[in-house]
């Protein structure tokens, strides 16, 4: 083919079509429903290897560079100064005044390899408005990792939602605690429709050129995101933590409506690469600069879950757990990371510090919240929140290339380390930590390769997780270091403490899970290995989980590294941190990591300390973190109550003001007439008496045409109308001669 | 097809069928209703062929001759005694010599749209009308007569034509809100409310509109076409429109107090704040398919008076009071939300949910900065058009929502319902995709005016842009509210009256959509996806004509300041 781009197109269309099948199909389809949309996101993933594999020849994608970890490329960490200029690329205006006009370059700017092509969508004026695809490197490889891990979480789904094969259902987890198991329909076809929706959303977000574009599929995935944590709807934490997950990212897409509002009337543009040419020249700049990015960003912390919008995901758990794995861990919480990547060069130096700061408090609040929550989905919540939090603290400090590096580890481990709860819940039939235990010998395939996750995420050397994790702690030192002052050193004592607390809660969670005496005897009966179809996706993740990180030979750098480096995606913005910032950076967070898994093999692995004992020691702290530090309650008190109040004060001034207005004026007209019609009545009908026993006369007489019969009097009116304006033609045209 | 006879026949052809019908009995409910059903579709069959006669209409470079060029064009064949062009879509003829009236009809692209949207939703809305079982042929009658006062309004170009079917649409509305609407005088907390008093309330504010508007118009007649000549004796609104932008004839104080006059018209229809607490009155006691007429069409009047009428006109004071009429706009966008979000009556919420997204369409024709780039003013304009067609879809869908379950529980309590995504799915999911559409959801058409709208708004001014982007979570915050308390969660003991729901069999009561319910619905949702995919669709016929009002009304005040 000759643009392999279109090809991608094509990957983006099949999860459509696979939804539109679904939907119409609905219900009777069954376990069909699983199978068209296994199909679909299967052919995707193998279009988007087969992507792969041709960008990276033709683009030269694994190449290692000549110094990796040697010297910096480029000292400095403000991506703007390493601009370059875009190519001028003359049909790239020339076809914007076709109807249609898909244009193919082969060449990106800087010799990078670009597949794109755009179409008229509209135009105001001379404004005019293009959609578009486009593929580099950073396409590439997100593409990948999102068809991989979606088709991964399909066939694990098959297993996982079988329950809703049946009709009607009766899931204990669907109801309230303390009511009786509620029957309902099952609803198996339904859950593949969202995911093949989701798909098709998230995977055109990844293929948008341009800002306004990835915003519709933003708002998109949202949605998915919605229906699916409101899955199990007739469950009131399920609808309300759909409601919260919602207006929460809306709050963030507010900020970005402003944003692409900047960009628009600024620039006259939308797409990435445009934007970047015109930023290259000059055309925004200063505080407006900082303010569009910040605003663009605001969606990202709705998005991915960042302080102080990360509220919504811990209660999105409420969703099936493949979803959780899917959306809330793996893909579009991570849209808002792969965004500011995307987006790199329009962060000034102040808002990307901004990014850090709040990469790096997110990181550390979530992480102590997850010391303490006993619900194993929400454990993992708040680590994906950290994780994330990691990944914008990366970016911020000017390491492109590890934030989404960590992008990309995570998404393998993280939807690991939720099939693996999924399966845990399956089995077990309950979420609460507490009630479970030696749940290894129960369920060992499982536990291994939970296992593997919680190495990996734990910043094991060998496991994906070090490679990554390591990258942005070794930025984040080299920004502490180049920059003085208080905050580089406060950022990097935020991600060494956040790699302590990782490693103390995942092996905590682990241990919890399936070491020690089974707590719960009925929980631990119940137990059982999940079948081949979830327990194989499990296995795939755990050995990506573990080699995400390796090079293509021995001595090579992490082919995913080289593979974001080696492109156009960059931007330039490539640098590394010299050797020996890496190797302390390194020993730092080895050591972080080797206390809190000390911790956690003291308190829960051989349990020599107990935990209640800590928590009885500082009741005010557990108390802190056990209510995850009071963000539900202060928002309730400072917006939500705020405006239900206002918006009674709203109706109550219609109702009040407006109203008591309009009817107080027509009151005192009916007054008013009352008045008027006595005046009539005593005076005027007493001198006109004669006058009205001659009109009651004549009213007898006419009073046989009013029969009372509406439409009767309806066709007076029309005909009346009619004739009027007949009669009003024709004399006026007499009156004319 | 000749213009003067396309043009006509969908304006009058409604009203002939309501002749028509007079003759037939009243016994015959299903002939007059299937015979109205016919007539609005081929009423819309006319329309969609106007469609295509306009799209003929092009020059070879793809744009349009402009609505002002054809009109002055047919005013020489006119003068010259020479027959008129049949194919430039514009019909003139004298009607009443003596006071220069004429049967002056015309389209251009602010108009089409309109027009096509009201012969679809007219049609919808009488399939919708099926199970109105009270004095049939009137109700018809009154309805068909609704539909040629409406497209009248759109067609007319003569300033008294368009009085007279502006008048024309009033009172079959009133009957129809108050002889088929809730029949019962209620007491609300010591006020009278209930199907009378909406019906008054809604016509006497429409009035009082229609008394200022009436002012204006005469005001145009009567003033000096330049200054210090003779009156200038037309209702010509295309000569209306160059003397109001030749910007010698009028002094700004006039146009101030002819626009504020209109203003005040146009606002009680739209409507805006503080003229809007008729509408929530008016939708709760119309019965579903006068809902959908008056919150689909009859909004988008007050909408079309501003494009048509008060912007052309007096484009000084539009740009004189353009801080003024963003403010109320904006005010409209948050108050409607705010109250919405307050509601517990299912229609009245969805009609305060109309209050607010028709402030965009305020919004978006006011945000005109001269200092700024004239193509986002045009972005803001074309959105606020097209926030009318897609409100134009998405809200009479959700008025018939409303209406479906209304149908079924009798009372719109939201407090009274729940869990009804497990009885009537198929209800559920086309529900769901109207109200996102409503809330703005991007590739749903709400979406589209909105964003336009907002991102247009930002040169104006930051601030406006910022409090209008807001609105888009409270929007959010009282729909997904909205649609939990319908449809999520567990059935309401009370969901039939009080204490009828439990140990029912719901599914029994509460039956899914009908074939004919669905018949209406799906248009709907099928236009608001694609409208939202592809809004060119509108974009095409209505961004140049926009385009072109945009320049010159920038060109006019531009050259007096």
């Amino acid at each position: 083919m000759q643009d392999p781009g279109i090809l991608y197109v094509i990957a983006v269309a099949i999860p459509l079509a696979s939804f539109l099948i679904l939907l119409i199909g609905g219900k009777r389809l069954g376990i069909v429903a699983a199978y068209i949309a296994c199909a679909a996101i299967l052919t995707s993933f193998a279009i988007s290897t087969y992507g792969l594999v041709r960008y990276a020849r033709e683009g030269n994608l694994f190449a290692a560079p000549a110094h990796h970890g040697g010297e910096a490329h480029g000292q400095s960490t403000k991506p703007s100064a390493t601009f370059v200029a875009f190519r001028a690329d003359a049909d790239h205006q020339a076809g914007e005044s076709a109807e249609h006009s898909p244009h193919d370059s082969e060449q990106g700017h800087d010799g990078g390899l670009v597949w794109s092509g755009q179409i008229r969508w509209t135009a105001f004026g001379e404004d005019e408005i293009r959609l578009g695809y486009h593929v580099d490197n950073l396409t590439v490889v997100m593409f990948f990792m999102v068809t991989l891990v979606a088709s991964l979480i399909h066939i694990y789904s098959i297993g996982y939602m079988h329950e809703e094969l049946h009709d009607p259902v009766h899931d204990p987890l669907a109801v309230e605690r303390g009511q009786p198991p509620l029957e309902r329909p099952g609803r198996f076809p339904r859950f593949f429709t969202y995911l093949s929706l989701f798909c098709f959303s998230m995977l055109g977000l990844v293929l948008s050129d341009n800002i306004f574009l990835v915003f519709v599929f933003w708002e998109l995935v949202g949605v998915c995101s919605y229906l699916l944590i409101g899955f199990y709807y007739e469950r009131r934490s399920a609808y309300r933590a759909a409601i919260k997950a919602f207006v929460t990212n809306r709050v963030g897409d507010f900020g970005m409506i402003v944003g692409l509002a900047i960009i628009w009337t600024t620039l006259g543009t939308f797409t990435f690469e445009e934007t970047r040419v015109a930023l290259a020249e000059g055309k925004l700049s200063g505080v407006l600069l900082t303010v569009a990015g910040l605003c663009i960003f605001a969606g990202c912390v709705g998005k991915s879950a960042q302080f102080p919008l990360h509220v919504w995901l811990p209660d999105a758990m409420e969703g099936p757990t493949p979803v959780s794995a899917l959306i809330h861990a793996a893909t579009m919480v991570a849209a808002g990371v792969y965004l500011v990547g995307r987006f790199y060069f329009l962060f000034s130096p102040e808002a990307l510090l901004i990014i850090a700061i709040v990469g790096g408090i997110t990181l550390f609040m979530a992480g102590t919240i997850a010391i303490v929550q006993t619900d194993i989905k929400r454990v993992l919540a708040y680590s994906t929140i950290s994780q994330l939090g990691y990944m914008m603290l990366g970016l911020g400090v000017g390491g492109w290339v590890a934030g989404l590096f960590h992008l990309i580890t995570h998404a393998f481990f993280k939807a690991l380390l939720f099939l693996c709860s999924g399966s845990v819940i399956h089995a077990a039939g309950t979420q609460e930590m507490p009630e479970m235990g030696g749940l290894l010998r129960k369920m060992p395939i499982t536990a291994i390769t939970m296992l593997v996750g919680t190495l990996a995420i734990a910043g094991i050397p060998l496991f994906s997780g070090y490679y990554s994790k390591d990258a942005i702690l070794a930025y984040t030192l080299y920004f502490a270091q180049q920059n003085g002052g208080l905050l580089g050193p406060a950022l990097f004592l935020l991600a060494i403490g956040g790699a302590a607390i990782t490693s103390f809660y995942m092996f905590r969670l682990w241990f919890m899970t399936f070491t020690g005496e089974p707590r719960d005897h009925h929980v631990y009966e119940h137990a059982h290995e999940s079948p081949p179809v979830m327990t194989i996706p499990l296995i795939v993740l755990a050995v990506l989980s573990l080699i995400g990180g390796y090079g293509l030979g021995i001595g090579q750098p992490p082919a995913i590294e080289l593979a974001l480096q080696n492109g156009p995606a960059a931007h330039g913005a490539v640098f590394h941190p010299p050797h020996d910032v890496h190797t302390l950076a390194g020993t730092f967070a080895f050591g972080a990591v080797v206390l809190g898994i000390g911790l956690a093999v003291l308190f829960y692995g051989i349990q020599l300390l107990s935990p209640d004992d800590v928590a009885a020691q500082f009741p005010r702290l557990y108390q802190f973190l056990w209510n995850k530090w009071y963000f539900d309650e202060l928002y309730a008190f400072l917006f939500v109550r705020p405006v239900l109040r206002i918006s009674q004060w709203a109706r109550s001034f219609d109702w009040n003001i407006i109203d008591g207005i309009v009817d107080g004026t027509a009151a005192w007209t009916v007054r008013l007439a009352t008045m008027d019609g006595r005046f009539d009545f005593f005076i005027i009908d007493g001198i006109v008496n004669i006058l009205g026993e001659v009109t009651y006369w004549f009213g007898e007489r006419v009073r046989r045409i009013q029969t009372g019969l509406i439409r009767q009097y309806i066709v007076f009116l029309v005909v009346g109308t009619v004739a009027a304006l007949a009669l009003l033609f024709y004399v006026t045209s007499l009156f004319a001669r | 097809m000749n213009d003067t006879l396309l043009l006509s026949l969908i304006a009058f052809l409604p009203v002939g069928v309501a002749v028509l019908l007079s003759v037939v009995p009243g016994s015959k409910r299903e002939l007059i209703k299937t015979i109205s059903f016919a007539a609005t579709v081929v009423v819309f069959v006319l329309t969609l062929f106007l469609v295509k006669m306009y799209f003929d209409l092009r020059n070879p470079d793809g744009s349009w001759p402009t609505l002002a060029e054809r009109a002055a064009a047919a005013k020489q064949a006119l003068r010259s005694g020479r027959p008129a062009d049949p194919k430039d879509l514009v019909v003139r003829y004298p009607w009443i010599r003596p006071f220069e009236v004429e049967y002056y009809l015309g389209v251009d692209g602010i108009s089409l749209p309109l027009i096509v949207l009201t012969s679809f939703i007219s049609m919808l809305a009488m399939l919708a009308s099926w199970n109105i079982d009270k004095y049939v042929r009137g109700y018809c009658m009154l309805f068909l007569l609704l539909e040629t006062g409406m497209l009248g309004t759109f067609l007319a170009l003569d300033f008294f034509l368009f009085y007279v079917f502006w008048e024309l649409m009033l009172l079959p509305m009133y009957f129809l809100i108050g002889v088929w609407g809730a029949p019962s005088r209620v007491e609300v907390d010591g006020r009278v409310r209930g199907g009378p008093y909406a019906a008054i309330k809604f016509f006497i504010y429409t009035l009082v509109g229609s008394v200022l508007i009436l002012i204006a118009l005469l005001a145009f007649y009567f003033h000096p076409a330049e200054p210090g000549g003779n009156p200038a004796y037309t209702f010509d609104l295309m000569r209306l429109h160059e003397i109001g932008q030749s910007g010698t004839a009028y002094s700004l104080t006039f146009q101030i107090v002819m626009f504020l006059l209109l203003y005040v018209g146009f606002a009680i229809k739209v409507p805006l704040f503080p003229f809007h607490t008729w509408l929530p009155d008016a939708h709760v006691e119309a019965p579903t398919p006068i809902s959908m007429i008056l919150a689909g069409i009859l909004l988008k009047m007050g909408g079309y008076g501003f494009a048509r009428i008060a912007y052309p006109i007096c484009p000084e004071a539009a740009q004189y009071l353009a801080w003024f009429l963003v403010a109320i706009g904006v005010i409209n966008i948050l108050y409607g939300a705010l109250a919405a979000m307050a509601q517990t009556d299912f229609k009245k919420l969805v009609a305060y949910s109309s209050i607010s997204h028709m402030g965009y369409v305020m919004l978006g024709f006011a945000v005109w900065s001269l200092a700024g780039d004239p193509n986002k003013w045009s972005m803001a304009f074309n959105g606020a058009m097209f926030q009318m067609i897609a409100h134009g879809i998405s809200s009479p869908a959700m008025f018939f929502a409303v209406g479906v379950i209304y149908d079924r529980v009798h009372h719109r309590d939201l407090n009274r319902m729940g869990g009804l995504a497990n009885i009537m799915p198929f209800y559920a999911g086309l529900s769901t995709i109207i109200f996102f559409a409503g809330m703005g959801l991007p590739g749903l058409c709400g979406f589209i005016g909105e964003v336009f709208t907002v991102l247009g708004s930002w040169q104006f001014s930051r601030t406006v842009a910022v409090l209008a982007a807001s609105g888009v979570i409270l929007t959010a915050g009282y729909i997904l509210w909205t649609l939990q308390r319908v449809f999520l969660g567990t059935p309401s003991p009370n969901i039939l009256g009080e204490g009828h729901g439990e140990g029912h069999d719901l599914k029994r009561f509460l039956p899914d959509l009908s074939i004919r319910e669905w018949v209406i619905a799906v248009p709907m949702v099928v236009m608001a996806v694609v409208l939202g995919v592809y809004p060119d669709l509108v974009f095409r016929f209505m961004e140049p004509s926009v385009t072109d009002l945009i320049l010159d009304l920038t060109k006019a005040v531009a050259g007096v300041r």
